[in-house]
Parts: structure tokens; C-alpha cells; sequence
């Protein structure tokens, strides 16, 4: 129980038996962490990027935010979960590295902000399931250790230039 | 994509090929170090290799292991990113010692910021341009960014850019000290996986 099972990039686990989920330094990854504190089974996703775009990915489906939230609701109602009870809370999506300015003109890359992009596309999804957005801790220029206790819906937060603070 | 975009198609004598490639490179770049500092280097024997993308953050000594990353992008001919890493108090010393060399304002963190990106863009140029000598094939880095943070963090930058059709990175790490200073740090080259033609044809091992 007390046990601390690692999630790291483009991984996704779950757990129905008050398991402690953790992504450790989360840069422009999102943790995106899904539970139904009735039945007190939760899910973590480490998601990497934006939009699967038809690439496969079934065996990493936790690598981009559209598979990664559907998978992890898909599982966890296999868990026990009920559809409708399902709560979200996301940590990440940093911008780690400022562009470079002689590459301001080309930021229309698919990779820049690339973390605000993240933190979208798990928001379009989260509406488009139905599924509350109860907590957020997204954005700056940090990276975020998250652990979270999936039977209870608590995340702890911790970086290292602003401590550890609660979702 | 083009072919060797699914990286279980890259043989080990790819694989050594481009560590070789990498050894060169690592070793101009230490002398490049070298001569800025004044210090002789320790060398790593580099490693090439591809790993999944969960364990590119371990890089460092852990995804929490507080680091400077100074991280380019490189475009031309074989595309990818160029990451140097220092643990922080690595970071701060090797800055240090670059301000000291050239003139008096230590210890403010802006000022070893910019030190660390100039040493970077140095080293990263020698370490390219021997690429480039050795290939034939033109590497064009992008200015440096710079962050101090959590490894895992800086390390996820280079799996965005490398890894979004493929579940593994291809990662050429040379680890380098200076002697008697206490100072490690990593060079570490990741070469677009599916753009990799022209280099592995270059090195006489191409795709089959």
C-alpha cells in the first residue's frame, strides 16, 4: 500500500487497491490522474504529446493526450469505476526551454509550447468525455515530481523551486 | 517515413559506427574544453545507443537529480538535438571557472547562465563540425536554450523532438571531467531516428 509504483514517459498505470502513483520530473509531460473517490480506483498517464494524429500507438497509448485519456477511463470503469463518478487533476506542461530567438519565425514548429499544447489537448478530451477538471498545476517554466494516492484523489506536487504543494 | 524509422532495424555495427562517430566528435570537443580551461579532460568511452523512451530520463543519475541542461537543436543533413548536462554544482563550477578566465563577475547566475551557453555552443560546435568533417554532411545547431531543473525535465525537451512516431530514442553519450575540478558532465547527441540515411551511408554501414 504503501508502495510507490513509477510512471514514467509515455507509460499508464492504474490501480483499484489505494496504490501511490508517481511521474517524476515532469517537464512539458503532463501527469494526467483520473479517479472515482467512491470506488477509490485511480490511474496516472504521463502524456508526451498533443495529438496522436492516426499514429499507432496502441501499445503506448498513455504517450498522447487523446488515447491516453480515453484509454485510462476505458480501464479504469474495467477497474470498477463508475463512468460518471470520474474526477481529473493534471500537473506539467512546462515550457523548460525559452526558443531560441533566431527560431521565433519558425515557432509554428509542431513542437512549440509544447506543453500549453499538452495541457489542450487533455482539456478537449476531459470535455469531450465529460469527465471535471477538479485540479490543475500546470504551466511556468519547472519541472514537477507528482505523487499521487489514488484512493483518495490527493496529489502532492513538488518542485524544486517551489516546494511541495497539494492538489 | 524513410526507412530505419523503426528503430529494431538498426544493426550493432550501426550502432558502433555511430558511437565511433561520436568518440571523434567527444574528442574534439574536449579539446576545445580543454584549451578554454586549461585543464586536461577525462573521456568517457561513448555510448551509442537506443533506448525506450521511459528511460531517457535515468540519463543523469535520476529524473530528479537536479541539472544545468544547455540543449540545441540541430538541422541539415542528419537532424536531431545536442544536449550538454552538468549536475548544478558541476554547472556552477565550470561557470566559474569560464568567467574567471575571461573577466571578473563570478557568482551571479545570469552572468554563468550565458557562460554555460557560450561553453556549450563551443563545445557542441567542435563536437558537430568533426561530425561534419568525418561525414562530409552539413550539422547546423540552433542557438542554446537554457534550464536548471529537474534531469527528467530537461530530458523530456529531447524526447518531444526525437520521439513522436517512434518508442525509442537513439542516444550518443560521451561523459567528460576535468581534472581535479570535481566537474561531470555529459555530451550527449540524439540523431533523429528515421532521418539516420546519409550518416550510417556516410560511415560505410548503411541500411541493407
Amino acid at each position: 500500500m504503501s508502495d510507490v509504483v513509477s510512471v514514467g514517459v509515455a507509460e499508464m498505470k492504474v490501480s483499484d487497491d489505494s496504490g501511490t502513483l508517481a511521474s517524476y520530473g515532469l517537464g512539458s509531460c503532463v501527469g494526467v490522474a483520473i479517479y472515482d473517490p467512491l470506488r477509490k480506483v485511480g490511474g496516472l498517464a504521463h502524456v508526451m504529446l498533443p495529438d496522436s494524429r492516426g499514429i499507432d500507438c496502441e501499445e503506448t497509448p498513455g504517450k498522447f493526450a487523446d488515447t491516453a485519456v480515453s484509454r485510462l477511463v476505458d480501464e479504469l470503469v474495467e477497474l470498477g469505476a463508475r463512468r460518471t463518478g470520474l474526477r481529473c487533476k493534471i500537473a506539467g506542461g512546462s515550457q523548460m526551454f525559452e526558443i531560441p530567438s533566431n527560431n521565433q519565425r519558425k515557432a509554428k514548429s509542431p513542437h512549440a509550447h509544447i506543453g500549453a499544447r499538452n495541457v489542450e489537448g487533455i482539456k478537449r478530451e476531459l470535455e469531450r468525455l465529460r469527465i471535471p477538471l477538479v485540479g490543475e498545476d500546470t504551466g511556468g517554466n519547472h519541472g514537477r515530481t507528482i505523487k499521487f494516492d489514488t484512493s483518495t484523489g490527493d496529489i502532492e506536487v513538488k518542485s524544486i523551486y517551489h516546494g511541495i504543494s497539494s492538489l | 517515413m524513410a526507412r530505419g524509422g523503426k528503430s529494431g532495424e538498426l544493426s550493432a555495427r550501426q550502432i558502433d559506427a555511430l558511437a565511433e562517430a561520436g568518440n571523434i566528435g567527444a574528442g574534439n570537443a574536449s579539446i576545445a574544453l580543454s584549451q578554454m580551461v586549461g585543464k586536461k579532460i577525462g573521456l568517457s568511452v561513448p555510448r551509442a545507443s537506443l533506448l525506450p523512451l521511459a528511460s531517457v530520463p535515468e540519463l543523469a543519475g535520476g529524473p530528479e537529480v537536479p541539472v544545468a541542461g544547455i540543449y540545441m537543436r540541430v538541422k541539415g543533413d542528419c537532424p536531431g538535438s545536442i544536449l550538454l548536462l552538468l549536475e548544478r554544482e558541476s554547472a556552477i563550477s565550470l561557470a566559474d571557472m569560464m568567467i574567471a578566465s575571461s573577466m571578473s563577475v563570478a557568482g551571479d547566475m545570469a552572468v554563468r547562465k550565458s557562460a554555460l551557453e557560450e561553453t556549450s555552443s563551443i563545445l557542441s560546435g567542435a563536437y558537430l563540425n568533426s561530425l561534419g568533417e568525418l561525414t562530409g554532411l552539413f550539422f547546423k545547431p540552433s542557438v542554446p536554450g537554457f534550464a536548471m531543473d529537474m534531469a527528467g525535465a530537461i530530458l523530456e525537451q529531447v524526447l518531444v523532438d526525437a520521439a513522436e512516431s517512434e518508442d525509442h530514442v537513439l542516444m550518443v553519450e560521451t561523459a567528460f571531467e576535468i581534472s581535479g575540478q570535481l566537474i561531470h558532465g555529459h555530451l550527449v547527441f540524439f540523431p533523429d531516428l528515421g532521418t539516420l540515411d546519409a550518416i550510417l551511408e556516410r560511415l560505410g554501414v548503411p541500411f541493407e
